[in-house]
């Protein structure tokens, strides 16, 4: 299938054997895999050109990979398409400190942006967990958020520029070094389009000055209720900090065995909470934090005194998910967003469906913005554990819809997410979302089957809504 | 806490969704090219174009306003200024600083031409706010895209792409935005100046610093701050300028462009959109006004558009011929081949009989 595209391009691109793509097999959420076609990882820009000259000429599905880290099998591969890696795109080509600017390839991994610019006391502001290892390319396929979000925006807020190779072949420039540009915001649409629109080739980021000063305090709380109304307190007293995260007793208890910080294991959740700023703001804002956290109930509140004890309250929530990793054979996370008002009883009704479904979970996520992340624990190799892990995972997203939320607040639907948007959105709705792809890509080559559900499959989907108590008879397990 | 609901502007009569919907259904059976209006008071911007009038003014009302949350929702016909006051009430505002140019400014209308005011550079564009739509597609169906929270990526993000579409994607019903609080307390420092050069480089340079601008602005005779937000003492005493005590009158009179510079008969008025560290143009017989730390240049110029496209997409920025001058003309920067292309398609796949504000952007759609 693939035969007349191997004299266009050097062999030593070309991964065939079972060995060579088996690494490629899957991203982040390995409970999917498939055997790429063939996995091409390009070294100039003509290569990819040609691969996607190839790719329109034959009908050939693409799937654009960066580092593979996605958690909704976006950059699942296919059996009977090309998968193609970024991998060596991994150029900064141009740090502008005075715009205050970066001009990228895709590849570039999201921490050796800011360390790049760090000389300049500069920084980049998304800050997914992930970044030692995602790119920037899949950081704009995925709009992906981090802890500071809350004060500094996603990706779509902070990148000014794309160049993007479309299907057809087109060299589309969308955005400009300017703060805005004629016609439609393309921008926007892009970003967080999961590689269905086009291969994001170079990224302009926008980077910050860094604060002055960043301090952070760790609150404990008897209650998740307390630690809930404390997060909209801070809020509703106009303070937005630079990060605002909770995590529950299990998820600190996983953490503190992992990296032994000193969390206070015998809370119910704790909120770590980062103002940055210039020196007399701070101080205003701590005052003011600590008194509303107090009045909330916490019982315990810690100022991390120096830069490494601030590392350390960090590091706790930066290391959650492996932490939770160690405890459990697999986990699977969820990513809903909900209004911060319905925290506490979203958390309350997961921990209910927890025991319906017999399975543990542990919450770490950023409160400040309302997105959640459940970590469903379970054993993948105990039968029926991980269809059991993904039907709560899927009652835990509509709940969030029910609530006004939304069933993605950064991971993205990849492959994952597929049923849950037949949920959020209708069939008008959905024929727009395949409208604008049919702009883009007429013949559904990019990352065909992902982000958006077929409405064949939501008319499927309800008709078997309508069966669920049968679906779920014991008999019918044993076949 | 919920908004209490005041009065008769939040009674559901003023939802006239139903209506707006059978309109659009009727236009585009019979191809009826449809002109959408607001408070008209941006019926200056864009391209001038016919069609029957399809008004949302009475689609008004606040429909949930939660300051915890910091989202307002709103029906597209809600006067703009009913939704300042509001949040004003409750300590917050619209930090992208939206221009009315109007008493009569809807909220509909401020989305739909997406532009932003004075603290754009410094708090984020209209684009930035916005969280999600309901709106009417030229097939008149009723489509929601995003929601009321600050993070979302189910679905490609149509609300943005609404943003400064002028209304040519869809019919906009609904707007949910993020908010945020006013700032605690706020300055203006001004400081003369003469040299378009040294003004430049002075936005660039405090702009760079960790100081909480939230605005900037150079008229040719004055270099002028704004300040804005908890403790700013300290930042302000570092700025070697003169504290102007009705300096917050200046920056509404900049947004709604009642300054002279905005007010003066005379040739048309260009919006120049460049790269925040472009030095002074080609254009300097031309009279100019600088905000946005040198990333917006205002321009009156009889020079013809080419010749100014020209200069401004050299430096890699674009120029909108904002008001006054050939409104049939392209009014903005035109697109290169193969955008273009692809703005004419997502046109048809939002609206395939061009029935919504046709031309309004571009002289082909
Ligand atoms: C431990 C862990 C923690 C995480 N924490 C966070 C977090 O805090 N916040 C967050 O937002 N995410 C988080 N993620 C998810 C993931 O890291 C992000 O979605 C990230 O943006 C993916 O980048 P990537 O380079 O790995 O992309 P990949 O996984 O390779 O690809 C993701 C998607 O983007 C597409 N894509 C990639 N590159 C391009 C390109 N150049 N052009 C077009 N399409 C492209 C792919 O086709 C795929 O659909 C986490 C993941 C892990 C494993």
């Amino acid at each position: 299938m693939f035969q007349q595209l191997y004299p266009l391009i050097p062999q030593s691109v070309i991964l065939r054997s079972d060995e060579e793509v088996r690494p490629y097999e899957c991203d982040g959420l390995s409970v999917y895999t498939e055997r790429p076609g063939v996995v091409i990882i390009p070294n100039t820009l003509e290569e990819v050109k040609t691969i996607i000259r190839f790719c329109h000429t034959y009908q050939i599905p693409l799937v654009t990979r960066g580092a593979g880290t996605s958690l909704s099998g976006g950059a699942l591969p296919r059996k009977d398409g090309i998968l193609l890696s970024l991998a060596k795109f991994n150029r900064i080509i141009k740090i502008d400190p005075i715009n205050r600017t970066a001009r990228l390839e895709p590849g570039v991994r999201n921490l050796a942006i800011t360390q790049a610019v760090t000389q300049y006391g500069l920084y980049y502001a998304p800050d997914p967990s992930s970044q030692i290892a995602c790119t920037i390319g899949g950081n704009v396929a995925e709009n992906a958020g981090g802890v500071h979000c809350l004060k500094y925006g996603l990706t779509v807020h902070n990148i000014l520029e794309l160049k993007v190779l479309t299907i057809e072949g087109d060299w589309l420039t969308i955005g400009s070094q300017a703060w805005d540009t004629p016609g439609y915001d393309l921008l926007a649409l892009i970003t967080g389009s999961e590689g269905l629109l086009g291969v994001i080739m170079e990224v302009t980021v926008k980077l910050l000055p860094k604060p002055e000063q960043t301090c952070v305090l760790l609150a404990a709380f008897h209650k998740v209720t307390m630690a809930s109304v404390a997060v909209a307190n801070i809020i509703a007293a106009g303070i937005i900090p630079a990060g605002l995260e909770m995590m529950d007793n299990a998820a600190i208890q996983a953490a503190e065995d992992f990296v032994r910080v000193g969390y206070p294991v015998k809370a119910a959740a704790i909120l770590l909470c980062e103002l940055d700023g210039h020196r007399d703001e701070i101080d205003k804002q701590l005052k003011q934090v600590s008194t509303l956290l107090e009045s909330a109930g916490a019982y315990e509140i810690r100022l991390a005194q120096n830069e490494q004890q601030r590392l350390q309250f960090w590091a706790g929530r930066k290391a959650a998910f492996p932490a939770v990793g160690r405890i459990s054979p697999d986990y699977y996370c969820m990513d809903g967003t909900i209004p911060r008002r319905h925290l506490s009883e979203v958390l309350q009704r997961i921990s209910e469906l927890s025991q319906q479904y017999g399975l543990a979970v542990a919450n770490v996520f950023h409160a400040g913005d309302g997105n959640l992340h459940p970590l469903i624990l379970f054993d993948a190799n105990r039968k029926g554990e991980l269809q059991r892990a993904e039907e709560f995972g899927g009652k835990i997203l509509e709940l969030c819809v029910e609530v006004g939320g939304t069933i993605t607040g950064e991971h993205g639907v990849g492959i994952e997410k597929l049923n849950q948007m037949c949920i959020q959105f209708n069939t008008a709705e959905l024929t727009q979302f395949h409208g604008i792809k049919s702009a883009f890509d007429s013949a559904g080559l990019l990352n065909p089957g992902k982000a958006i559900p077929t409405l064949h499959r939501c008319a499927e989907l309800g008709a078997m809504h309508v069966h669920h108590g049968q679906l779920r008879l014991p008999e019918l397990e044993r076949f | 806490m919920a908004y209490p609901l005041i009065g008769s502007r939040f009674d559901m009569s003023s939802d006239i969704s139903a209506q707006l919907q059978e309109s659009v259904q009727t236009a585009m059976t019979q191809s009826v090219p449809l002109k959408i209006v607001g408070g008209q008071s941006k019926a200056f911007y864009g391209r001038a174009m016919e069609g029957q009038i399809l008004s949302i003014a009475g689609h008004q009302g606040i429909i949930s306003y939660e300051p915890s949350e910091l989202v307002i929702t709103a029906r597209a016909g809600t006067p703009l200024q009913e939704i300042s006051q509001t949040l004003a009430a409750q300590g917050q505002c619209l930090a992208f600083d939206p221009p009315h140019f109007g008493e009569t400014a809807t909220w509909g209308g401020t989305i739909a031409c997406g532009l932003s005011g004075p603290a754009r550079p410094y708090q984020g564009a209209a684009r930035d706010f916005v969280l999600g739509v309901k709106c009417l597609n030229g097939k008149g169906e009723i489509l929601r895209f995003g929601g009321q929270v600050m993070k979302n990526v189910a679905g490609y993000d149509v609300s943005r792409l609404m943003v400064g579409a002028l209304g040519t994607l869809g019919v906009l019903l609904e707007i949910s935005c993020k908010v945020l609080p006013l700032p605690a307390e706020e300055i203006t420092l001004v400081k003369p100046m003469t040299s378009e050069k040294e003004a430049l480089a002075q936005m660039i340079f405090w702009g760079n610093q960790t100081v909480p601008l939230t605005a900037s602005c150079f008229d040719g005779e004055k270099l002028l701050f704004r300040l804005g937000g908890i403790a700013i003492q300290p930042a302000q005493q570092k700025i070697p300028a003169e504290v102007w005590n009705e300096g917050n009158l200046f920056w509404i009179e900049l947004r709604e462009q009642r300054l002279p510079f905005f007010t003066a008969a005379g040739p048309p008025l260009w919006r120049l959109s460049v790269p925040p560290t472009t030095p002074p143009l080609e254009l300097s017989e031309e009279k100019q006004l600088i905000e946005w730390g040198g990333a917006l240049r205002w321009l009156r110029s009889d020079l013809p558009a080419e010749t100014i496209r020209a200069i401004v997409a050299q430096v890699g920025g674009h120029a909108t011929l904002f008001r006054g001058g050939d409104r049939t003309s392209e009014v903005f920067h035109p697109l290169a081949n193969e955008l273009e292309k692809l703005h004419r398609r997502l046109k048809e796949q939002f609206d395939p009989r061009l029935i919504l504000n046709p031309r309004r952007m571009a002289m082909n759609w």
